[in-house]
């Protein structure tokens, strides 16, 4: 390959091409005049987008031995793709206005943040599964599942916005295309449900190899992953009750999320003693 | 024998030129419209001709020599039983590519009276058809009238010239949409059986809503109401049980006090789970507690606020209307040429 196309450029592109399809929807938003063919431009952005990061996080899964979550740098790209993989299928499923634009804001955002961060892509995790798939496939659904929930997140922005816009009588600009509250309530409850679901099947997996080997996770990773799961299984509970609706829901969402990624940091150092690493220059 | 070069021409008046006085004299049924097109059809300079005739504007657009033209106002005077100086006060002509530019801004909804509507542009359409039917146009106005639909839909899509609603009505409908997106499976209830209740109340039909409930202080005008809407009536005593499972509530009752008191929307709310409830007060003095408001998943809006949407809506169309004007003479610009050549082209 090209020294050009190492993974790092390849995740640039794909952080640009985001960046992109943001800045793209956001001036068509602006100046109020959605021209026809929008969506067709901001897809192909974000379906380039996407397209470079996959092939940058595939040349760093190569070099590290497995799936590419051995550090904060890795792990961020990896849940900026996983949103944009649940947006393919729930923008196109839907057609949900305005998802794509704030999709393509907060992956570009996420994406152009860890690579601007040196400090996190310092050090590589070689093999850090082992050659235990169940491992990787545990992982990768955890981190998957936090994508899923950054999307989530989004949806919960989108719903507090047009909460507030209908609330207080400010219905221009940006307000107008948003979708309705009744739709991204029920988009809301459905990715919630969709995510737990991920990190459920992803604990499981883990749990079962935890069992035969209880020494090899940190408590402190055992419980931010438990209580992070914990914490949205009983938001989900509340919702399926009727207990924590409409905005309180959609709060509880978007903060559950800071959480969730403020929760990766000790997630990841706890393994770091466990797993050779590769110094980057 | 004529040698002149035919023009292509518009006569017309039209709600800026005419009071409705005027307009109800000119306005064209279907005899004196065949009056009319048995005159311009025997009238030797007359190639070409189209009316649209709406309740705001009787408009001739036609083909012929000039003489002919001025002929016509004689002929319309005689059909329509005004007078002549009536008509020559009301009636404007263009001539040429000032013609082409009326009709766009006609079809485009430009020139009427609530600016962006869209009827006009089906009014229009159906004019051609007529005169198309009846073999009243020719080469020039075929092009011209298809052109002027093409122009029409690009104004619609590419500017803002449409968007946003311009009556209370309308405008709680789009709001409702905002809230729950569609509106095919909502329950709409009616509190007072006033006449602005009702005409909200068919506004949601238009846009889908099937559960329509009226309720009324004294049941019989609850049950004349209903029927106009095809929904159901009700006593204003089950209005606890009917807030609760409605979605929609659109209030214009004439009590002095609170109708929809805040206690009574808490309570409502309480039984509905996650459901939101919008709350459309349309009475004077006012029916909602404001206060109702301010719970979550509650939205209310009254007279005044439904009013400045419909005004801003209306500001906003009205500032395209300098752009949608510039598009269109960009247009007329390039079909002009064309029609030109045709007029020069010697009939066949």
């Amino acid at each position: 390959m090209s020294t050009l196309l190492t993974d790092r450029a390849l995740l640039w592109l794909g952080a640009l091409l985001y960046l992109a399809g943001f800045l793209t929807g956001l001036v068509a938003l602006l100046r109020r005049q959605p021209r026809p063919g929008l969506r067709t431009i901001l897809n192909t952005l974000l379906i380039g987008g996407w397209g470079f990061q996959m092939a940058g996080l595939y040349v760093r899964g190569m070099a590290v031995g497995g799936c590419p979550l051995g550090n904060t740098f890795e792990i961020l790209q990896f849940v900026a793709w996983s949103a944009m993989v649940v947006y393919f299928f729930v923008g196109t499923t839907l057609h949900v206005t305005l998802l794509g634009l704030f999709t393509a804001g907060y992956a570009a955002a996420l994406a152009l943040v860890s690579l601007l961060v040196p400090h996190w892509d310092l050090t590589r995790g070689l093999k850090i599964f082992g050659n235990n798939p169940w491992i990787e496939l545990h992982a990768a659904l955890a981190v998957f599942s936090y994508g899923v929930f950054g999307l989530l997140a989004m949806t919960s922005l989108m719903h507090l916005l047009q909460s507030w816009s209908l609330k207080h009588k400010r219905l221009n600009g940006l307000f107008w295309f948003l979708p309705s509250v009744v739709q991204l309530d029920q988009i809301n409850y459905r990715t919630l449900i969709l995510g737990v679901g991920l990190l459920s099947i992803s604990l499981g997996v883990g749990a079962s190899w935890w069992v035969r080997d209880t020494a090899s996770v940190d408590v402190p990773k055992l419980a931010v992953t438990l209580g992070v799961w914990g914490a949205y299984l009983l938001v989900g509970l509340l919702r399926w009750r009727a207990r924590l609706v409409a905005v309180r829901f959609a709060w509880v969402c978007l903060v559950m999320f800071i959480i969730a990624l403020l929760s990766l940091g000790p997630v990841n150092s706890s393994r770091h003693h466990q797993v050779p690493l590769i110094h980057q220059r | 024998m004529e040698t002149t070069t035919p023009v292509l021409f518009f006569l017309g008046a039209t709600h800026h030129t005419a009071p409705l006085a005027i307009r109800e004299k000119l306005a064209l049924d279907d005899n004196r419209t065949a009056a009319l097109a048995a005159k311009l059809q025997a009238a030797p300079g007359v190639k070409e001709f189209a009316f649209v005739n709406t309740c705001n504007r009787v408009e001739l657009y036609g083909v012929g020599h000039a003489g002919a033209v001025a002929g016509f106002i004689n002929t319309l005077a005689e059909v329509t039983g005004c007078t002549d100086a009536e008509i020559n006060a009301v009636v404007k002509s263009h001539i040429g590519h000032h013609a082409i530019e009326h009709l766009f801004s006609v079809a485009s909804g430009l020139d009427s009276q609530i600016v962006g509507e869209t009827e006009i542009l089906g009014q229009v359409k159906d004019a051609y058809d007529k005169a198309l039917a009846r073999h009243w146009t020719g080469p020039v106005l075929n092009r011209v009238f298809q052109k002027t639909f093409q122009a029409a839909k690009h104004i619609r899509t590419n500017t803002g010239i449409g968007a946003g609603q311009i009556s209370i009505a309308t405008v709680a409908v789009d709001l409702a949409g905002r809230i729950f997106g569609e509106l095919t499976t909502t329950k709409v209830l009616v509190v007072g059986s006033g006449d602005i209740g009702l005409k909200t109340a068919q506004a949601f039909q238009s846009r889908g809503a099937t559960s329509i409930t009226v309720a009324s202080r004294t049941l019989s005008n609850a049950e004349a109401a209903a029927a106009q809407t095809g929904g159901w009536a009700a006593s204003l005593a089950e209005l606890p049980e009917l807030l609760a499972a409605a979605d929609i509530v659109a209030s214009s009752t004439s009590a002095p006090g609170f109708v929809l008191t805040k206690d009574l929307v808490a309570a409502a709310m309480k039984r509905r789970a996650a459901r939101p409830l919008f709350l459309i007060d349309l009475a004077l003095p006012r029916d909602v507690d404001p206060a109702a408001a301010a719970m979550a998943n509650v939205f209310v809006y009254n007279l005044d606020d439904l009013a400045k949407i419909a005004e801003a809506n209306l500001a906003q169309r009205e500032a395209e209307v300098a752009r949608c004007r510039a598009i269109l003479a960009e247009r007329t610009a390039a079909l002009w040429p064309q029609v030109a050549q045709s007029l020069n082209r010697p009939a066949g």
